[in-house]
């Protein structure tokens, strides 16, 4: 059995434990040729861990990894077609820039014309002219990091392998930074597999997003599919911020239609769909804070009246906190209907947008 | 509340009474006081006590033995001399070698020289090894050389002896050498080990995808960064063998004794007069190579011992 046609990665049955602690468990990934794939998950979840078996920096120990069609689990790293960017930058400070972006190549024995080629290829891809003759000490973290992926460049491999590449910057040159990578990879088209734990470089960086937890995969989508259809209940509290609302109630038919019901709050679901036959029984309620509307009429399939709590403005928007059925809520309004502590209001939404889950499975009904 | 109210009052008051003017800027210390005396004064104690004896052997050893005789040992010499650290270095006699203690110069610089290289060009691998290939066992391993460095020497003497004699290097220079490596690998493996754990993994990772191989990464990488604790190792190496006479007397003849027996020799020999200059003298020397490399080194000795704390 080969890796499909098409697939840049192929990763399966990996299976990794150190003694009797199992980080990864039987776990199947496929990446397209081409394909910006985000592993997204909280720390110790194994998504780094993920990324150095596919680097080869850590032994594996069951399953195979296929790169390119071709079976590498027991390949060094050098010899895999990958390059690398971590997150504390790694680069060697006894060198200079133009040392860093060559070191590898002279491993390698590549000729003197054709490293100064790359080198020049990379730099100007990254603007990073200037700073060749420079050692890592005399950059700043933004230019380091270029550096880094200048590193990964120069080695013209087909696997981009980014660990957490922006989590020391400062907020500002993780944005900035954050479009060049998707530029870089709109004008490479490589695969690249991008380690983090901030959703928000998920969100704008992925073709597709692993999220994961404890070692599994929970759920590989597209940003948006994942964002509107979480698989389970850790997917949708992980992902969206501020963070999606749940309320613990349970599911019950009456009058022939399905509703939730939470102490007097009951929502019909006529419009929600359903991921199987719904069976009665204690579920959570999600929904995002976006996904509420606030004293916009009637229209709505559901409304509710409630009372504001606390206002609180993050200067494009307001959220607004209020409590129905007795548990937490937020809404997110512009900042121009903004209302007022202990006004009360109208809170009106689409049951479609809602994600319902098992209270004991956390899946999605 | 009222309470409250008669607390602050108080206190701005008592503030108001004692200063004549606001607080402002640095806090002013006074030169003498408690603390700086207690400071000072223990240093200045602590500095003479160590300080006096080598007063005194420099003074001595400056002295002609007709003067050592008078028995002021902390005057300074009246006729200053020099004889003494020519007999010392060059016709002192210990048993039926006059040569002074040239000899056993020359013989520590053969012991010193290699041991140093050799201990420290192993150690310095091996703690690589352990701190960025974990092996199979390595942890094991690493276990077996700290609980070698808590075993006394003396129990290993006599098996060294015989291992020793039966490959043929007792007594010899080559014999000495090794047993001086063997036995500074705990510690400077320790060392190494921990040095190179403190730097960064994933300048190691970022190595091994690029290519380089153990020795590569070795080389290439570790090796220009550790410049420290390299300085630190040549100090602890450099002072301890040449300091050594243990092994010195154990695994050596006389004609290839170090320094240190030699001394040991030239003071305690009992027949004829007690040379105090001579004896002095001779100390001083043999002294002086440790004492020449903390004085070029203590610096760098420092940064070392603390790089391992403050590399980020």
């Amino acid at each position: 059995m080969t890796a499909a046609n098409g697939t840049s990665v192929s990763i399966q049955d990996l299976s990794l434990n150190f003694g009797v602690i199992s980080v990864l468990q039987t776990l199947n990934l496929d990446v397209a040729e081409g394909e910006f794939i985000v592993l997204l998950g909280p720390s110790g979840c194994g998504k780094s861990t993920l990324l150095n078996c596919i680097a080869g920096l850590l032994d594996i120990s069951e399953g195979r990894i296929f790169i390119k069609g071709k079976n590498v689990t027991w390949e060094e790293p050098k010899d895999r077609g990958i390059g690398m960017v971590f997150q504390s930058y790694a680069l060697y400070p006894q060198m200079t820039v133009e040392k860093n972006l060559s070191f590898g190549l002279r491993v390698a024995g590549i000729p003197k014309d054709e490293i100064g080629k790359r080198i020049a290829r990379a730099a100007e891809i990254l603007q990073i002219e200037p700073l060749l003759q420079r050692k890592p000490a005399a950059l700043s973290g933004g230019q380091r990091q270029r550096v880094a992926i200048g590193r990964a460049l120069v080695r013209d491999v087909d696997v981009f392998l980014f660990d957490e590449p922006l989590s020391n910057l400062d907020a500002k040159l993780r944005a900035e930074l954050r479009v060049e990578i998707k530029l870089l990879h709109r004008k490479l088209q490589n695969t690249m597999i991008y380690v983090t734990h901030d959703q928000i470089e998920a969100m704008t960086l992925a073709d597709r997003i692993a999220v994961m937890k404890g070692g599994v995969i929970q759920q590989l989508d597209a940003p948006q599919t994942i964002y509107n259809r979480p698989v389970n209940r850790f997917v949708a509290g992980f992902l969206g911020s501020p963070a999606m609302n749940f309320i613990d109630g349970h599911l019950e038919n009456a009058d022939g239609g399905w509703r939730f019901v939470a102490d007097a709050l009951k929502i019909p679901l006529g419009t929600y769909d359903f991921a199987g036959p719904p069976v009665a029984g204690p579920v959570s309620f999600g929904i995002r804070p976006e996904h509420v509307s606030l004293n916009s009429g009637t229209g709505w399939p559901f409304s509710t009246d409630a009372k504001v709590e606390v206002v609180e403005p993050m200067g494009s928007d307001t959220l607004v906190w209020l409590k129905l059925a007795q548990q937490n809520f937020s809404v997110r309004v512009t900042s121009e209907r903004t209302p007022k502590n202990d006004e009360a209001v109208t809170l009106g939404f689409d049951p479609m947008r809602a994600s319902l889950f098992d209270t004991a499975t956390g899946t999605r009904i | 509340m009222s309470m409250a109210n008669t607390t602050v009052q108080t206190s701005t008051a008592a503030g108001a009474r004692q200063d004549v003017t606001e607080p402002y800027g640095p806090k002013p210390r006074r030169m003498f006081s408690r603390r700086n005396i207690f400071l000072y004064g223990t240093l200045i104690v602590v500095a003479l006590y160590y300080l006096l004896p080598l007063y005194v052997m420099v003074v001595t050893s400056l002295k002609g033995m007709p003067e050592i005789r008078l028995g002021n040992i902390f005057s300074p010499p009246l006729e200053i001399t020099f004889e003494p650290w020519v007999k010392a270095w060059a016709t002192a006699c210990t048993g039926l070698n006059c040569d002074g203690l040239s000899r056993g110069f020359w013989n520590s610089v053969r012991i010193t020289v290699p041991s140093v290289l050799l201990s420290i060009a192993i150690a310095s691998v091996n703690g690589y090894a352990l701190a960025n290939w974990r092996f199979k066992g390595a942890d094991t391993f690493f276990v077996i050389l700290i609980v070698g460095a808590f075993i006394p020497y003396q129990v290993m003497i006599y098996p060294i002896v015989i291992i020793l004699r039966e490959i043929g290097l007792y007594g010899s220079l080559s014999g000495l050498v090794i047993v001086h490596s063997i036995f500074g690998m705990p510690i400077l493996t320790l060392l190494f080990r921990n040095y190179f754990s403190s730097m960064p993994e994933e300048l190691f990772r970022a190595a091994r995808v690029d290519g380089a191989g153990f020795w590569g990464i070795f080389l290439r990488i570790m090796l220009p960064m550790s410049l420290p604790i390299f300085v630190v190792a040549i100090i602890l190496q450099v002072t301890g063998i040449w300091n050594d006479f243990l092994f010195g007397v154990v695994y050596t003849r006389p004609d290839t004794y170090p320094m240190t027996v030699q001394l040991n020799n030239i003071v305690n020999s009992v027949q004829g007069v007690k040379e105090y200059n001579v004896n002095m003298a001779a100390t001083i020397l043999t002294g002086l190579v440790p004492l020449i490399v903390y004085f070029i080194s203590g610096k760098l000795f420092v940064r070392g011992i603390a790089a391992g704390a403050v590399k980020g």
